[in-house]
């Protein structure tokens, strides 16, 4: 994957050693690792969610960078010599872009602890920093494998977002979930990547924690369910946490910050919050 | 009459019974309604009583408040067409919902959510009936419905866009055709105070409307006061149109097909029909809310999907019906 | 004591006056046919000493409470509205609403009144039949017989024999003259001059935007006063058979 990314910027690099000099993010995972491996002046713009601390652990660096929406407009107009985007990406705007000659490197989400440093290494590899990112490996591996006690006791935790969505296994949420000690009620339930989990059925597995989604400011009925007698029941004498967003959506080094925490609620016991 | 009126009330609740052994979750029925009365606090009981009653409870309120004031405006306007959806109230009371929720009356001041649907709804029937005019001829009632109904659409629309919340943006699609998935006790007692007012309002207007058979004129003369028998109309509508649309979004069509299949029943009695269809009401939206539930369980089904499936080819039957009386 | 007195009745209708200054008393035993040309306000005068609509002057009806009034004088407007398929016997039972109190279901003495009215108006036979699918004519003898129900000592009729057969136009107007005979009384609007001749007891025209005459048929149907009013001539002469009245011809 990152291969494919790299042979394609290959050709329209300038002679400079292969490093890029002009580079726009327009994803909000891309941005956080380019804003943590990037060299003085080499990122230009990263995207406006980096800006935002409900979805973004860096937001307050991505205050320094101009802010993009992801147009081929707009990003044509920075003049970039290499956009990093994610898989999830408009296909429209990047084949835009390569039409107009920008070269573009895709990164695909990561879905597990280890893809961590996976998307470093690649990020390293396409802004010509593997020395930087090398190091960021190392950083986070050595406070993963910290992290990573064995538990005697696993508690069954449920993930419970907005709408009743809960993740499985198979997410990058519920990796942080394992390495954090706890069971996944979700893969228990059948989901191991993750849907909408019925509250009833929620109600008889009777989790021993329950582990929601921090809501947003304006109010939506998506979010409700959270506040519903039987979540609050739930949450009422048992295990509980809540993640931010900005702490798991992305596959950055800043996910350890959610295992901690997380860690931290198991280990409090009931009734404490992280 | 009264065999009619039995018939239609065991449906019901056996809709109701239905509705309360049948989820996601297995449990046998009697082991759930002994859950349900005997309270051991246990998750089974947490699952009946704030899951499952709270949805059966909410289904058979607003069926019943769909049929009665979909009996209501007929009786009233004279047209088999009129529908708290069709005519843009069910629109303009999810309007009024969202503003409470997206400027946060409704977390400050829990009942702000039922009364602003209320003031949605009153500005969709005022608007209505000054469009319509005493007589609702279809075709201007149609296009009033069309206009008042996108112009709502459109506000709720915009509203949900500018929403600081990224979930806010995607529900369109739940105050546009209705659910009752996750709705709770507290849902029941935010919307029951001003639909029990509605309901008040309206089933006292039976005779009014089977004088209004003979038109206004002669109604009058039979000592009907018109103004009076406005004023509850328009309030009572709004009342259980806005408490329901508030909890659980619009859902079209119930007050156009409970009204227009019983009426053969009723003899065509207006007054007779207010009745039957609160009846009727609550027990079509009981069962679509139960093939919601085991037609596809995953997926968050909505209520006004169902409706409109069985509403909608109807009304286009009414509109040939009545084709004749239009310009 | 009269049944309605109307004192200087006027209408103005969207700026336009519709007719000034009427006056006139129904008495029991009275059967007054309204006559007057197209547009000359008979509807409008009925409707406004019912006080349907905001008039100027005094009107001992439009002064009364709706239900009271609904007690005092029933009402068959023009339009055969007729809303539901309901059966003719449910709508001949609406003229015991003002009968009924509030959640008050029909009595025995209400059935026996309706009954008494469908067998008058010759409607027993459609009594289960839908109103709507009656035909015009059977509409406008179960609107009369709705009327009728009320029991009330007035009633006022707008044109209700106008699509009617001779049959049942004759025995219509004997219907109201019956009531007179009763000792009830009945002002009904009609354009037929020849059955207004034989069967009120007494006349108002309407025209020119006024109470034109008022009195016996012989008295106010003079060859003056149609030329005036109708712009007609016609032949009107006491026979042995009762007074008969025809139309001529058109004068302008």
């Amino acid at each position: 994957m990152i291969l494919a990314g790299a042979a394609l910027l290959a050709p329209a690099l300038p002679a400079t050693a292969g490093r890029p000099e002009r580079v726009v993010s327009v994803n909000l995972c891309t941005d956080q690792l380019a804003m943590l491996l990037a060299g003085e002046g080499q990122l230009i713009s990263v995207s406006f969610l980096a800006a935002d601390p409900r979805s973004s652990a860096m937001a307050e660096a991505a205050r320094a960078y101009p802010l993009n929406r992801g147009r081929a407009e707009e990003i044509y107009l920075m003049r970039p010599d290499l956009v990093i985007a994610s898989r999830f990406t408009g296909g429209a705007t990047l084949d835009m872009l390569r039409r107009l000659g920008i070269p573009v490197a895709v990164f695909d989400p990561a879905v597990t602890l280890a893809d961590v440093g996976d998307r470093l290494r690649q990020m390293g590899a396409v802004l010509g920093r593997t020395e930087r990112a090398a190091q960021a490996v190392a950083e986070y591996e050595a406070r993963l494998g910290a992290l990573q006690a064995e538990v005697a006791q696993r508690p069954r935790a449920a993930l419970y977002f907005a709408n009743g969505y809960t993740l499985g296994d198979r997410t990058l949420a519920g990796q942080i979930l394992l390495a954090a000690g706890f069971d996944n009620l979700a893969t228990e339930a059948g989901y191991s990547h993750g849907g909408t989990l019925p509250l009833e059925v929620l109600a008889l597995a009777a989790p021993d924690a329950l582990i929601t989604g921090r809501p947003y400011p304006g109010g939506s009925r998506a979010e409700e369910i959270l506040e519903h007698p039987v979540v609050r029941a739930l949450r009422a004498g048992r295990l509980r946490g809540s993640v931010a967003d900005s702490d798991w959506i992305c596959g950055t080094p800043f996910v350890l910050g959610a295992v901690e925490r997380l860690i931290r609620a198991r280990e409090a016991g009931p009734e404490a919050r992280p | 009459m009264i065999r009619l009126m039995l018939i239609l009330a065991g449906l019901v609740a056996a809709l109701f019974l239905a509705s309360l052994t049948l989820g996601p979750a297995d449990i046998g029925p009697g082991e759930s309604l002994r859950a349900l009365l005997s309270g051991d606090g246990g998750p089974l009981t947490l699952v009946m009583r704030e899951i499952r009653l709270p949805r059966a409870l909410l289904a058979a309120m607003i069926g019943a408040s769909l049929g009665l004031s979909g009996a209501a405006l007929q009786g009233y306007l004279r047209n088999p067409l009129a529908e708290p959806g069709l005519i843009g109230v069910s629109g303009t009371a999810a309007l009024g919902a969202v503003l409470a929720i997206q400027t946060g009356l409704s977390a400050t001041f829990a009942l702000g959510l039922p009364l602003m649907a209320l003031a949605g709804a009153l500005g969709g029937v005022l608007l209505i009936l000054l469009l319509a005019g005493p007589r609702g001829s279809s075709l201007t009632l149609i296009l009033a419905g069309i206009a008042i109904s996108a112009l709502a659409g459109a506000l709720t629309s915009l509203v949900l866009n500018l929403s600081p919340n990224p979930f806010a943006a995607t529900e369109m699609m739940f105050w546009m055709m209705g659910s009752l998935a996750d709705r709770s006790m507290a849902h029941v007692a935010l919307a029951l105070p001003l639909m029990a007012l509605g309901w008040v309002l309206l089933v006292t207007l039976g005779r009014g409307l089977d004088a209004l058979t003979l038109g206004e004129d002669a109604a009058q003369a039979m000592g009907i006061r018109l103004s009076r028998l406005r004023l509850a109309l328009i309030l009572g509508t709004a009342c259980v149109v806005g408490a329901g649309t508030a909890v659980a979004g619009a859902i079209g069509f119930v007050g156009l097909v409970v009204p227009h299949l019983l009426r053969p029943l009723v003899g065509a009695r207006p007054s007779r029909l207010l009745w039957a269809s609160g009846l009727g009401g609550a027990a079509m939206v009981l069962a679509a809310d139960i093939a919601v539930r085991l037609v596809m369980p995953e997926r968050d089904l909505k209520l006004g999907v169902l409706t409109a499936l069985v509403g909608a080819p109807l009304f286009l039957h009414l509109i040939y019906k009545t084709r004749r009386d239009m310009p | 004591m009269s049944l309605l007195s109307v004192q200087n009745l006027s209408v103005t209708l969207r700026g336009r006056p519709v007719f000034r200054d009427v006056s006139f008393a129904i008495e029991p035993g009275e059967v007054v046919g309204l006559i007057g040309p197209n547009g000359a306000g008979k509807t409008t005068l009925m409707r406004a000493a019912l006080g349907l609509i905001p008039a100027e002057g005094r009107s001992s009806l439009a002064a009364l409470e709706p239900r009271v009034r609904a007690k005092a004088a029933a009402w068959m407007p023009q339009s055969r509205e007729i809303a539901w398929p309901v059966s003719v016997e449910t709508l001949v039972m609406l003229g015991r609403t003002p009968h009924l109190a509030a959640g008050q279901s029909p009595s025995d003495a209400d059935r026996a009144v309706v009954e008494t009215v469908l067998a008058r108006m010759g409607l027993t036979g459609l009594r289960a039949r839908a109103a709507t699918r009656l035909s015009g004519g059977e509409q406008a003898r179960a609107l009369i017989a709705r009327a009728l129900a009320q029991d009330t000592p007035l009633v006022l009729a707008d044109e209700p024999i106008a699509s009617l057969d001779p049959a049942h136009q004759i025995s219509t107007m004997r219907t109201f003259a019956a009531l007179a005979e009763e000792g009830r009384a009945a002002l009904v609007s009609m354009h037929d001059l020849g059955l207004a001749a034989r069967h009120c007891t007494r006349l108002i025209l309407l025209g020119e935007g006024r109470l034109v005459a008022d009195g016996p048929p012989g008295a106010v149907l003079t060859a003056e006063r149609l030329a005036r009013v109708f712009g007609i001539t016609a032949w009107f002469s006491q026979t042995d058979d009762g007074p008969v009245f025809q139309p001529l011809e058109v004068l302008r």
